[in-house]
């Protein structure tokens, strides 16, 4: 299968105090790692892809540690995730889909099992191209203190023939979640819902 | 309406020719976006419940419009997405309070199901921001071909008083999804999962 070569990694961390109310104890940190890659299959309609899903598994593990640094170094910290992908202009939507397995699936093996499915999207664009990653809680999907999403992009890529990876991690709830539902407290973790 | 409201934008986007490839039937998307005015701009307010009650009239109204312009009946949808943006004057837990505690039930209510959680997503920023609102299948989270998400934006909002806030609905899947993984018509249905 072919081999992921990759042009440029760039890794964002936000550190929010406060947002017009009380200043956090603990201010809330959110990373973005980002790996920009030649999309192997631009330019033509490949049928079989499924594959290359394998080859970005140990991409998606180093992105995954990457994260983990980032925001300190403790696993235990990381309370939300999500992931998305911009594909090049010669590429197609699907491409961006390869990424689920190897992006979700490193998190999760990174964090230590986490049980919430990954909240994601993706487009195609050009360069420069922002995007909106979802985030939800890690272990259960209804945690509504965690839906939050954190916007990423790189201004040169993805180029034509590229596809640009993110992974994104965040260590709580919005600043100042208020707005009742489930509670991280009040997880039961038995289907990654709630 | 409690929701004063300035201005709504529907968009479809018809999917037919994908890597030189004919999509029959077409994929289709439509977002609905309301822009009203944010009542808790410029000022700390502690309860959001004004804001919980025009996100239960926007899932209505918006779920509404979107299904309407793809033309189809609520319970041909297949996937959804919601998304909110607070001009520069308001907070991201106002998006929250739209978003998260009273939309789903309407647009549930419209679509006829809807076991799945709605994925979304949120911001703060300026006129002309982009939002990428994601999709997933309304009744089966892992339904993979059906990971996706659409990109709105109107020009001239938010204004700084302002709320975008959005609704996407589709009638499929991506164009030309084959990355494998739980398929729509092995959807069992009960857990808004599988």
């Amino acid at each position: 299968m072919p081999e992921v070569v990759i042009r440029k990694r760039t890794i964002c961390v936000e550190e929010i105090f406060h947002e017009g109310g009380p200043v956090a104890e603990k201010p809330l940190r959110r990373a973005a790692a980002i790996a920009v890659i030649r999309n192997p299959f631009a330019g033509a309609y490949v049928a079989s892809i499924e594959g290359f899903m394998e080859d970005l598994k140990p991409l998606g593990l180093a992105m995954a540690r990457q994260l983990i640094a980032a925001l300190g170094g403790d696993a235990k910290a990381v309370e939300g995730y999500g992931k998305g992908a911009i594909v090049g202009s010669a590429g197609e939507l699907e491409h961006g889909a390869l990424w689920h397995v190897p992006g979700g699936y490193a998190m999760r093996e990174v964090l230590g099992g986490a049980k919430a499915i990954v909240a994601s999207t993706k487009k195609v664009g050009g360069p420069g191209t922002r995007l909106d990653v979802p985030i939800t809680h890690i272990n259960a999907s209804y945690v509504r203190s965690h839906f939050d999403s954190m916007e990423v992009g790189v201004n040169d890529a993805p180029r034509a023939d590229e596809i640009l990876l993110a992974l994104v991690m965040t260590t709580g709830a919005r600043v100042h979640a208020r707005v009742g539902g489930l509670k991280a407290s009040e997880i039961k973790g038995e289907d990654g819902l709630r | 309406m409690i929701a004063k409201i300035r201005k709504i934008a529907t968009f479809v986007e018809e999917t037919r020719r994908e890597m030189e490839r004919a999509i029959s039937p077409p994929t289709r998307r439509a977002a609905a976006v309301a822009v009203i005015e944010n009542p808790c701009a410029g000022r700390y307010v502690e309860d959001l419940s004004e804001l919980m009650a025009i996100g239960e009239e926007l899932g209505d109204l918006l779920t509404a419009r979107a299904v309407a312009a793809l033309g189809i009946s609520g319970a041909s949808a297949e996937s959804y997405g919601k998304a909110a943006a607070v001009g520069e004057n308001g907070e991201l837990e106002h998006a929250a309070a739209i978003l998260h505690p009273k939309l789903g039930t309407p647009v549930r209510r419209v679509l006829g199901k809807g076991t799945a959680l709605i994925p979304s997503s949120k911001k703060r920023g300026g006129m002309g921001l982009v939002l990428d609102i994601p999709l997933g299948h309304k009744d089966a989270a892992f339904v993979r071909s059906h990971f996706d998400g659409m990109e709105v934006r109107i020009n001239d909002a938010p204004r700084a008083n302002e709320i975008m806030v959005a609704i996407a609905v589709t009638d499929s899947g991506r164009p030309l999804a084959r990355v494998g993984g739980l398929t729509k018509d092995q959807i069992k249905g009960e857990d808004g999962l599988r």
